[in-house]
């Protein structure tokens, strides 16, 4: 898992290993400096030479200024590091998300791949610079303080070989206590959340039934376990510090006792009062450092499951990639499913395709219906190789779909889903996403052709309206239009809409299928529609249900032959409601 | 940059909450920390004192053995077990008082939020609102908890020491102040400059993140017109300023401190050079004990400076954000007047009477001014006169609008979007307040009748299906909890749910989260629709509650719904015109006006807008 992040610091090596290695020289100095600050006094001050004032004095404000520089060097090295790596993160996860296919979306699902591409990266990159620099120091610190502290007194040093345990096992305990309880705060606060959205959401719902009652006790109960939690866990916390207070004035307490008694004893000779008075630093910079590593290996926790997210999405394997020696030209828009099957999950009893067999015409006009979940989407949704076959062959322009450079296809294979997104931007930005070089003419004369010059006119700034995200300043019909007029655009051999003019009106539905069958004769259109009147025109239909072809026909032949079409028929005409 | 804004009061009313329910604690907790901070400085300076009166003196004369300084170490422990205590008795009672207080004010948001009228929230985002639970709530709860405590102890230590160094040195001290003061000004600058990138840095997040998500959401899209390369080259963009003021950012944070503690070290130089020089040439008296005590304190000094320099940032948005929780708290909760309520009812010779028990049967309790009490049995006619409504002052959206429905009365609404047809409805319910004209509910000017008797009288029934966690029984009698299970069943049978919750394999135990994400759009409508069958109201509005269901589950849908209206009120808003066509009048609305009414014959006959939309030659929207 280490591994795999550890690609991403990318160009940024230098700075990552640079990092460190200041600390380390920072670390260093702030080790020397209180050892100076003693000879300051023991030689300078007390001996009353104001030459080895000086010389000290030098010495001190060279290393300070040492320790500066490199301080200053680690923080921006270490700042340079953590960018460029969460750069070079988010980067990798989404550039990997773009080679993702249809079925590597669906595994992860939108939301969650967003998640993880923003707050888990967000997470990863706080551990990873407090890796490089807090986790460095940390322990260093300690080690080096030790082994200065040994050198001035080896005796009193001993000390701390029975507070280093102490408080370590002090904090350690804390942790294991606390951990749980915080994963159990991070879990309700996420009901808490919950709570609050649902709230926000479904605001008229609340308000109509009158239920604000029910929805307060609902929430009390949860930011009450909260309150339990967090209360519990923080009088847990509450021991740390006395923790740390003990260790530390029990350290200068018994440092001061055997300290003085060393010193009495051998005449300032094993001791001397100004290295006392580093011990005495010294003893705050270790057990200060062991309280920092405690918080660092609690921070690297948490983020641990934020690394493993990320980790997922970095070695997950796109499923369609470009075949070697690809065929870059697709002859015609001639389509044929041969004993196809496909299963979203590759499940043989989860199938939402059974062997389907059917030939179309370059050029022809196929009509799809059926039910929710009958197999419609799936089925056109393997024509551009959005998913791949799990059985069976599916060739498009006579050759297998698998055999082409997936962009050529695509080029090709026009597709406008049921899903329907404008990204913001001008309405001639997002049309232009079908083709980048369009003139103004082109572009004008396909949205004449999907109904769509019409309303684009009516708007001030024309096709320089500024679409919002998610398209929610144009209706449904017109989001429509627009999406169809995006794909035309790419001027495709085969033109896939699906369920794509349920929110036009039938007039112009018609008139958008009229221009299809005028402008654009020479390119295979498949439509799938809810409504009769949109595909009754085709040059055939194909029933669908239970993941099969029913019956395939024109709409005569299919009222005559095939119940479900005549049913779905009788139930928009009866009532004359086939003008919805 | 725009520095974060603290509104006026909000201190105070911060302390308020401190003072309502844990005035006694927060008193203990000073104390404690008084004495904790005592104890800190009582250490350092009994440091200052050992070598000079208790090692010195024994290193020319050991006669007076190690019992002195037994004894000072005997009152140190005292002090410092009073230390650490306090210390873990503040700790432990700030905990308490953090999390009581965050509660409080939790629990007290969600009460004023759900007492806000609906245009609040039609006029906040969903996450304006959300982030004051979470990242406002938070940086309160870092302030409450750690910085507070924080800088009382630094506040405590710099003057304890503070005037420890004047009682050994003034003149020293002198020097000292000015250094402190120069430390000060620079990290401050840098803070400043930090926090300007920090700034930069969220924003840029937030484009980064937006960015990313739009992209997601429409990453289908992206790859059925092969638009990678474009989506890679927009991310790189935001990507690299990103990375920039993130750089900058911790940058000027992350050099903060090594140039703040090596000024501190410069000052123990300069300190110790202009100390011992003074006290050579004999300019100040100072001993040289004192000046090696006084050098120790300096650097004690420098510490909770920097401390209090790191808090005050935190400290800031936080109050910031306690702000913003306020101002919620603050806006103007919906205004209920009415006095008309909602009871049971029985009829006893003849004459409505109010009883306690369920009899099926409601009346509206009506107090007169002349204390006079009347009952007016429930039936569910409506009746609007006169209407005007703007959400917007000066834009107004429904003129002179007048239609009366009598009870079982099936009235529908059609028009584009924007003609006013979902305002009526909120208008009735009373979501929204009318500026002029009448609303009748049974004869009773809605004004005067409860709103919450009211919305109960009223069916919702909405496009957006909103469906909460719980189990799909709970959410079918969210709206009546001490329905009996049967009343469930039945409900949902009569909504056509009943099936397709049978062959779930939990049932009606089946839980749903995420807004019933693992249901399809057409079952989740069902169950909105059950949601309302089990309260039984008089009267339904339906709007749009069929528009995003394809045809086929639309018939489903429509016959549960055909069930649920027989003999009640209904105003029904649809785009399908199938839905509408029974309706006893059809309201034909644009731009806020009726401009044709009548039954579907007589539209149909008059040749106007509604039959342009019945033969298609015209589209909504």
């Amino acid at each position: 898992m280490i591994k795999k992040l550890m690609k991403s610091i990318g160009q940024y090596k230098k700075e990552t290993i640079l990092t460190p290695i200041f600390v380390s020289l920072e670390v260093i100095l702030e080790v020397i400096i209180p050892l100076l600050m003693a000879n300051l006094i023991d030689d300078g001050v007390y001996g009353r030479e104001m030459n080895m004032v000086y010389k000290i004095g030098i010495q001190l404000v060279i290393c300070a200024a040492l320790s500066l520089l490199f301080g200053m060097l680690s923080g921006m090295f270490a700042s340079k590091a953590s960018a460029g790596f969460a750069r070079n993160l988010r980067k990798n996860l989404y550039f990997k998300v773009q080679d993702f296919s249809f079925s590597n979306i669906d595994k992860f699902s939108t939301s969650s791949l967003v998640t993880r591409l923003t707050t888990d990266v967000t997470n990863v990159q706080n551990a990873f610079q407090m890796i490089i620099r807090i986790a460095v120091r940390t322990p260093l610190m300690l080690i080096i303080s030790l082994l200065f502290s040994i050198s001035i007194s080896a005796k009193l040093s001993l000390i701390f070989l029975i507070l280093i345990p102490f408080l370590g096992v002090g904090l350690y305990l804390i942790i294991r206590k606390v951990h749980p309880l915080m994963k159990r705060i991070f879990r309700t606060y996420d009901n808490l959340n919950n709570v609050v959205e649902e709230n926000v959401a479904g605001i008229r719902v609340v308000k109509s039934f009158v239920i604000e009652e029910k929805e307060k006790k609902k929430f009390g109960k949860v930011s009450n376990s909260i309150y339990q939690d967090f209360s519990k866990a923080e009088k847990i916390l509450a021991l740390n510090s006395p923790l740390m207070q003990f260790s530390i004035y029990g350290c200068i307490l018994l440092i001061s006792w055997f300290g003085a008694q060393i010193i009495v004893n051998s005449g300032m000779a094993e001791l001397t009062t100004g290295e006392l008075m580093t011990m005495f630093t010294y003893s705050i910079q270790i057990l200060s450092s062991l309280m920092m590593l405690s918080m660092v290996l609690v921070m690297i926790a948490i983020s641990k499951s934020s690394a493993e997210r990320i980790v997922e999405v970095l070695e997950e394997v796109p499923d369609i990639k470009n075949p070697e020696n690809p065929i870059e030209k697709v002859a015609d828009g001639s389509i044929e499913f041969k004993n196809v099957s496909f299963s979203y999950i590759n499940d043989k009893d989860k199938e939402c395709l059974k062997d389907i067999n059917i030939k179309i015409n370059s050029g022809e006009t196929i009509g799809i219906i059926g039910g929710t979940g009958s197999g419609k989407s799936s089925l056109v949704n393997l024509i551009p190789r959005l998913y791949d076959v799990t059985e069976g062959e599916l060739l498009v322009g006579g050759r297998n779909v698998k055999e082409y450079d997936l962009e050529a296809l695509r080029n090709e294979v026009a597709c406008v889903l049921q899903k329907n997104v404008l990204f913001s931007g001008t309405i001639s930005e997002n049309i232009r996403w079908g083709n980048e070089n369009a003139t103004d003419e082109e572009v004008e004369k396909v949205c004449r052709l999907a109904q769509a010059d019409e309303f684009i006119q009516t708007f001030p700034d024309k096709y320089e309206t500024y679409i919002e995200e998610g398209g929610t300043n144009v209706s449904g019909g017109q989001k429509q239009r627009l999406c169809i007029v995006r794909a035309l655009l790419k001027n495709p051999k085969i033109l896939i809409l699906d369920d794509s003019t349920s929110a036009v009106d039938t007039k112009t539905d018609s008139l958008i299928q009229k221009a299809f069958k005028e402008e654009i004769p020479g390119t295979t259109k498949i439509i799938i529609a809810q409504r009769i009147s949109s595909i009754e025109n085709c040059d055939r239909i194909l029933v669908m249900d239970k993941c099969k072809i029913d019956g395939i026909g024109t709409h005569e032949e299919l009222l005559k032959t095939n119940e479900i079409y005549r049913e779905v028929y009788e139930s928009q005409t009866k009532g004359s409601d086939a003008n919805e | 940059m725009n520095k974060p804004k603290i509104r006026k009061g909000t201190i105070r009313r911060l302390l308020g909450y401190i003072k309502k329910n844990y005035m006694k604690q927060f008193i203990a907790v000073f104390i404690c920390i008084v004495l904790s901070s005592i104890a800190t400085v009582a250490g350092s300076l009994f440091l200052q004192k050992l070598i000079d009166d208790y090692i010195t003196p024994l290193l020319g004369d050991t006669s007076a053995g190690f019992g002195p300084l037994l004894g000072a170490i005997g009152i140190m422990v005292i002090i410092y077990v009073v230390g650490i205590t306090t210390s873990y008795l503040y700790n432990r009672i700030m905990a308490v008082i953090s999390q009581g207080v965050l509660k409080d004010i939790r629990d007290e948001m969600f009460d004023k939020m759900e007492k806000l009228p609906i245009k609040y929230f039609d006029t906040h985002t969903h996450g304006d609102i959300m982030s004051h639970y979470t990242n406002d709530t938070d940086t309160l709860r870092q302030m409450i908890s750690q910085s507070l405590p924080q800088v009382i102890t630094s506040v405590i230590s710099i003057v304890a020491i503070f005037c420890a160094l004047i009682y050994l040195s003034p003149v020293l001290t002198i020097f000292v102040v000015i250094f402190t003061m120069l430390t000060v000004l620079v990290t401050k600058k840098l803070a400043s400059k930090s926090s300007k990138y920090f700034i930069r840095q969220q924003s840029s997040l937030g484009e980064v993140n937006g960015y990313i998500e739009e992209m997601l959401n429409g990453q289908k899209v992206i790859k059925v017109f092969t638009h990678e390369e474009k989506a890679k080259e927009g991310f790189e963009k935001l990507n690299n300023k990103l990375n920039d003021d993130m750089y900058k950012a911790h940058k000027y944070a992350n050099i903060l401190m090594p140039i703040a503690n090596n000024l501190g070290n410069l000052q123990y130089v300069i300190v110790a050079i202009i100390g011992t020089v003074l006290s050579l040439n004999g300019s100040i008296s100072i001993t040289i004990g004192t000046l090696v005590s006084f050098l120790q304190l300096t650097r004690n000094f420098t510490q909770p400076i920097n401390q209090v320099m790191n808090q005050i940032n935190s400290i800031v948005m936080a109050l910031a954000g306690a702000g913003r929780i306020f101002e919620m708290m603050d806006e103007k909760p919906e205004q209920d007047n009415g006095y008309v309520t909602l009871v049971n009812a029985k009829m006893e010779d003849g004459k409505i009477v109010e009883t306690e028990e369920r009899t099926g049967l409601w009346a509206w309790k009506h107090p007169h001014h002349d204390g006079t009490l009347e009952y007016v049995p429930l039936k569910g006619h409506i009746e609007l006169s006169n209407v005007d409504f703007s959400y917007v002052e000066g834009k107004q959206v429904l003129y002179d609008i007048s239609l009366y429905a009598k009870p079982g009365q099936k009235i529908a609404f059609v028009g584009a979007t924007g003609a006013g047809k979902t305002t009526i409805t909120n208008l009735i319910n009373r979501f929204y307040d009318i500026e002029d004209g009448k609303i009748r509910y049974d004869g009773i000017n809605i004004n005067k009748i409860k709103k919450g008797d009211l919305r109960r009288s009223l069916g919702m029934v909405l496009q957006d299906v909103n469906l909460f966690t719980g189990t799909i029984k709970d959410n079918i009698r969210y709206g009546k909890e001490n329905a009996t299970d049967e009343e469930v069943i039945n409900a949902a049978k009569l909504a056509n749910a009943h099936d397709f919750i049978e062959r779930l394999p939990d049932g009606y135990d089946t839980m749903l989260t995420g807004n019933g994400a693992q249901l399809s759009q057409g079952q989740r409508q069902l169950i909105s629709i059950a949601r309302v069958a089990v309260n039984n109201p008089p009267v339904m509005i339906l709007d749009e509650a069929t528009s995003s269901i394809d045809t086929r589950t639309e018939k489903i849908v429509q016959d549960g719904m055909d069930k649920l209206m027989e003999g009640r009120t209904v105003f029904v808003i649809a785009h399908r015109l199938s839905t509408v066509k029974n309706a006893k009048a059809i309201m034909v609305m644009e731009h806020g006006r009726i401009i044709e009414r009548g039954d579907h014959e007589q539209l149909i006959a008059q040749k106007g807008k509604y039959y342009q939309l019945y033969t298609g030659a015209f589209e909504l929207e």
